[in-house]
């Protein structure tokens, strides 16, 4: 039950005061909280957990940190030969 | 979700154990805090991969595993009064009270029901105003401000038949005390990287440079673990010990302030057992007085619960990575997922349930007929 589950935000609405988002798992949509993700916007990724999204995946930084573990893959190529 | 699959890349996976054979010249040992990366790690066998000399310690991050024994049977007396629905997450029922489960309970006529949100018992609540909805609020940082959004939401629906049973749990005091204990191995740590997103982690810093360990936030997929590993690991080489953050694209120093503010004004920090372990001083949270009328304890009134776990279970010794569940005499025999003993075979997050799904194998003890 700890693990939060990263999805995309489809769609955002307002129910009972309450900031409400569609997310997207992969084919599979859940209604989710927004209260403590008021930056979110449609199409960002969204840690999930327990119907709560507590982070906004940051795309830049995903990226870069797969770009330096890519670059190290290659540096050690290139160091312990093919 | 391209780049998130990304980080399962068998490539990049192969590149950092290299790296982290090239970086490694001593044994060095590791705990991690979190059950989901314990899951990962044991499922993928990334604790087998790992140079020789570098062990992984499973700590106590499974959030099922560690709610004391007297909140499971506080929550099971509560579920057998008639007016009661009990509500909470799916692990939480299969794991052993001192006498039953809350699902041998539903099977004998209890209403318990599994919730995927805390605000779906609230919504619960609501819609069937002649019962007393319950629900079981356990977990880490992570999940304390899903609870408390839920009692602030049931405070604002003006809803009187809703309640906690509360046993929150805090990772920081936690890992004090494994680094406070004798008999403590531990040289560096990968912090949870959800908890983290929610709390930050300037709690960590003080503990890193007290202690003279590492702490790396670290996410749970298979490549974030093993960057988590690579980057403890060359802290300890080069004696530096600092708060690193691994899982960047998720988690910032500060953690998520409005999140905070929410637990801050629904919880307050007290002292809590942890199952298997014992007593850590300040190291849970329970709800503040101003909201002393959603505590499931008070309207229920189990106080006096005396309890009693199972003889042959080693769990403690497991939660504080001093021993292995192949070390127990009853894994895989009498304790399995499907007839569990002890709380850490019970949910996925669980180090013994973690170990039988990966099919790790005890070793016969001799005249052991299993
Ligand atoms: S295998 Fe079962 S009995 Fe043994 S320590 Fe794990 S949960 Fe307890």
């Amino acid at each position: 039950m700890c693990l939060g589950i990263p999805g995309r935000l489809t769609g955002i609405e307002e129910q009972d005061g309450l900031r409400v988002g569609t997310v997207d798992f992969g084919g599979v949509r859940k209604q989710v909280c927004l209260a403590y993700t008021p930056q979110a916007g449609v199409g960002d990724y969204v840690i999930v957990h327990v119907g709560f999204a507590i982070s906004v995946v940051d795309a830049t930084e995903a990226q870069r940190t797969l770009a330096v573990l890519r670059a190290m893959g290659d540096v050690l190529e290139q160091e312990l030969g093919p | 979700m391209k780049y998130l699959d990304e980080y399962r890349d068998p490539d990049l996976a192969r590149a950092l154990l290299a790296e982290l054979r090239r970086v490694t010249t001593r044994p060095w040992t590791l705990m991690e805090v979190c059950g989901g990366q314990t899951h990962t790690i044991v499922r993928q066998g990334i604790d087998e991969l790992l140079p020789g000399g570098i062990r992984m310690i499973h700590g106590p991050g499974c959030p099922v595993c560690v709610t004391p024994l007297e909140v499971l049977d506080q929550a099971m007396t509560i579920a057998q009064r008639p007016e009661v629905i009990l509500t909470s997450f799916g692990d939480m029922l299969r794991v052993p009270g001192s006498h039953t489960d809350l699902l041998a309970l539903r099977a004998r006529g209890a209403d318990v029901r599994v919730v995927y949100s805390p605000m779906d018992a609230v919504a619960l609540a609501r819609s069937h105003p002649d019962r007393q909805v319950v629900f079981l609020a356990v977990g880490f940082e992570t999940t304390a401000p899903a609870n408390a959004m839920a009692v602030r939401h049931a405070a604002t629906l003006g809803l009187t038949n809703f309640s906690v049973l509360v046993s929150h749990v805090l990772v920081p005091p936690a890992m004090t005390a494994v680094l406070r204990a004798p008999t403590c191995r531990v040289q560096g740590f990968l912090a949870a990287g959800h908890v983290c997103a929610v709390m930050g982690w300037t709690e960590y810093e003080p503990i890193a440079a007290e202690h003279r360990v590492p702490i790396v936030v670290t996410g749970f997929e298979p490549l974030d673990l093993l960057e988590g590993i690579l980057m403890a690991v060359r802290q300890l080489e080069t004696g530096s010990y600092r708060v690193e953050n691994q899982y960047a694209r998720a988690v910032r120093r500060e953690g998520n302030t409005a999140a905070q503010d929410a637990v801050r004004s629904v919880f307050r920090i007290t002292d809590r057992s942890w199952r298997g372990i014992g007593a850590i001083p300040a190291s849970g949270l329970t709800l503040t007085d101003a909201y002393a009328a959603f505590d499931a304890g008070r309207r229920f009134d189990v106080g006096s619960i005396v309890v009693r776990e199972h003889p042959d279970c080693i769990a403690g010794g497991i939660l504080t990575g001093d021993r292995v569940p192949t070390d127990c005499h009853a894994y895989g025999t009498a304790c399995t997922p499907r007839t569990p003993l002890g709380a850490p075979m019970v949910s996925a997050e669980g180090t013994c349930a973690a170990y039988y799904s990966a099919g790790r194998r005890r070793a016969p003890a001799p005249g052991d007929p299993s």
